[in-house]
């Protein structure tokens, strides 16, 4: 497929992805925090580039409402959101899933106050870990703009049926511009296709009952197939992402390794860290030390089964966790990663906070986890801090 | 890889000009990166922009400490010393003033003030400070800032396009090697 090469910021890939898939609706709240994909898309949408109906509405609640109304109406619906933005929608955020809405939104990480910050971390994403939805993160533009068209199409896919979230690192990612391939509205359009629900509300010849209350009764059998919908997604965001591989002549998948075959020190992130670790992995190797990296794309369904056999021979794994999950056996990432090598021997998993609240992750603080831990013995879940002053 | 800081006050496209430049890079078929300072905006405060570009593609994500090249866009703040913490040992300056400082690096100074208010009209200098910047280093040709200038300003009409892409010219020509 023909695809050039232009510079973008993370928020406007998104946009020109939602461009691109040319949704049938989009509600969203238009002030803080909206991030500029909402701002671009407008503009899209205010110059006629796209057909869908956006609806401005009064509070992200509001938004992630209006998306699931129009969802269960049968219509292709996406939105973008950060922080306390998606704080305010929680309630709803876990409606979707509960409906089995594909609904794709994009969310710019940022800190959830307080006390008030607007930078990036992780502690939105973490906020609705356990709502059901899909999450993936993106290391740069591009895997925010490829990652859209994965998303919708799993969302979509009949043994799925669940709504995604495409993660990317506030400030640093959604307004720093980088280089990245894009492909012509056509292809790319063609790619996602377009939407034949296979539920809609709609459909009077065929109705189906919504939303109703679901108690004892079978609230828990409801779950429970949502569970089981989210490990399909595992399988099937897979075959997506090796179809739009394809397409695009880039590898994608749910975990990328980066130096790993003979590593020894595993460094474990997600986002733009791993952009930076990528740089630290190599300056380690300049120095005799085999390093390397694991990135985590893919983030729920947790991909447990390959980070057991990428990490399950190594000697160290450092795990980076962009939110505090205070009290907690270290951060969330951590427990993911160490509770997939449970019960095998060698593996020692250490875990760090790093990056609060748009504190910036540097190659020397990389540099600086590899001194404080190449001498660790011990296992204990222990959280340490990289980047704060104490 | 080369790493460039350019520091202007709020609010005069020290953003802009970090942004046009990667873009121009990219046309050129290179890998780029801009990024502001991830700061309150402040209009008239002293801030930062920053552009990494390589031929290689650019994976870190973390700021730009040890730059190989420093452009101060606002004559009121090339005195200010810690502009030029961490520049390289042969890093390059590029300085909107019409007197050298003579900072100990290889300093390149550019009216760019007075350029601006005889092309524009208005005192916005980062464009003829690229202009500044691409003679001096020749990062990228100038005609890819060009096709930048024009994609950028489209919106503004054809005359502001002109009078942006003279003073980018004009630049080219005047910059001084002190």
């Amino acid at each position: 497929m023909k695809q050039k090469r232009i510079g973008l910021t993370g928020a406007h890939a998104a946009a020109l992805a939602m461009k691109q898939i040319n949704p049938d609706v989009v509600a969203a709240y238009p002030i803080t925090p909206q991030t500029p994909i909402m701002e671009r898309f407008a503009e899209y949408v205010a110059n006629g580039k796209v057909d869908t109906e956006l609806i401005r509405v009064e509070s992200e609640h509001s938004a992630m409402s209006a998306c699931i109304g129009s969802s269960a109406a049968g219509a292709r619906t996406m939105t973008a959101t950060s922080a306390n933005g998606l704080a305010l929608m929680t309630e709803i955020v876990y409606i979707a899933p509960s409906y089995r809405l594909p609904i794709v939104m994009n969310l710019v990480n940022r800190a959830l106050s307080g006390p008030i910050n607007i930078h990036c971390d992780h502690s939105d994403a973490m906020l609705v870990r356990d709502s059901g939805w899909v999450m993936l993160f993106s290391e740069n533009a591009q895997e925010v703009y490829d990652n859209n068209f994965i998303a919708l199409r799993t969302a979509e896919d009949s043994r799925v049926l669940l709504p995604v979230m495409i993660n990317q690192d506030g400030f640093i990612t959604s307004h720093s511009l980088e280089t990245l391939e894009v492909g012509e509205d056509k292809e790319m359009h063609e790619f996602v296709g377009e939407y034949n629900p296979r539920y809609s509300l709609l459909d009077t010849d065929n109705p189906h009952t919504l939303g109703p209350l679901d108690l004892y009764d079978y609230y828990f059998e409801h779950k429970r197939q949502q569970a089981e919908a989210m490990m399909h997604a595992d399988r099937v965001i897979r075959e997506y992402m090796k179809q739009y591989s394809e397409l695009v002549n880039r590898p994608i998948d749910v975990v990328e390794p980066y130096r790993l075959d003979d590593a020894e020190f595993v460094y474990v992130a997600m986002n733009s860290t791993a952009g930076t670790l990528r740089v630290v992995v190599d300056m380690l190797r300049d120095k005799g030390v085999r390093a390397g990296l694991l990135k985590i794309r893919l983030y729920r369904p947790f991909p447990w089964r390959d980070v057991k056999s990428l990490l399950g021979d190594k000697h160290k794994i450092v795990v980076l966790d962009r939110a505090l999950s205070p009290g907690a056996t270290g951060g969330a990432l951590y427990q993911d990663v160490r509770s997939s090598l449970y019960g095998l021997s060698t593996p020692i998993v250490a875990g760090y906070v790093y990056g609060l609240g748009g504190r910036e992750f540097t190659e020397e603080q990389g540099l600086r986890i590899y001194e404080e831990l190449r001498d660790l013995d011990d296992n204990e879940p222990f959280q340490r801090f990289m980047g704060v002053r104490e | 890889m080369i790493e460039i800081i350019i520091h202007g006050r709020g609010g005069e496209g020290a953003k802009t000009a970090a942004f046009m430049l990667a873009e121009a890079a990219i046309l050129e078929g290179l890998y780029a990166q801009a990024f502001p300072e991830y700061g309150p905006e402040r209009s008239g405060a002293p801030v930062r922009a920053f552009v990494r570009i390589s031929d290689k593609p650019i994976y870190t994500h973390s700021p730009i400490t040890n730059p190989d090249i420093v452009v101060v866009i606002n004559p009121t703040l090339i005195d200010r010393k810690e502009n030029y913490d961490g520049l390289k040992d042969k890093g390059v300056v590029i300085l909107n003033t019409d007197k050298p400082i003579n900072l100990g690096f290889d300093e390149w100074i550019l009216d760019a003030t007075r350029i601006s208010l005889d092309t524009l009209g208005r005192p916005i200098t980062n464009i003829p400070m690229m202009g500044a910047l691409i003679r001096a280093t020749s990062i990228v040709k100038p005609e890819s800032f060009e096709e930048v200038i024009k994609t950028h300003l489209a919106g503004k009409g054809e005359e502001t396009v002109h009078k942006n892409i003279e003073a980018f010219k004009r630049s080219i020509q005047e910059v001084k090697h002190v």
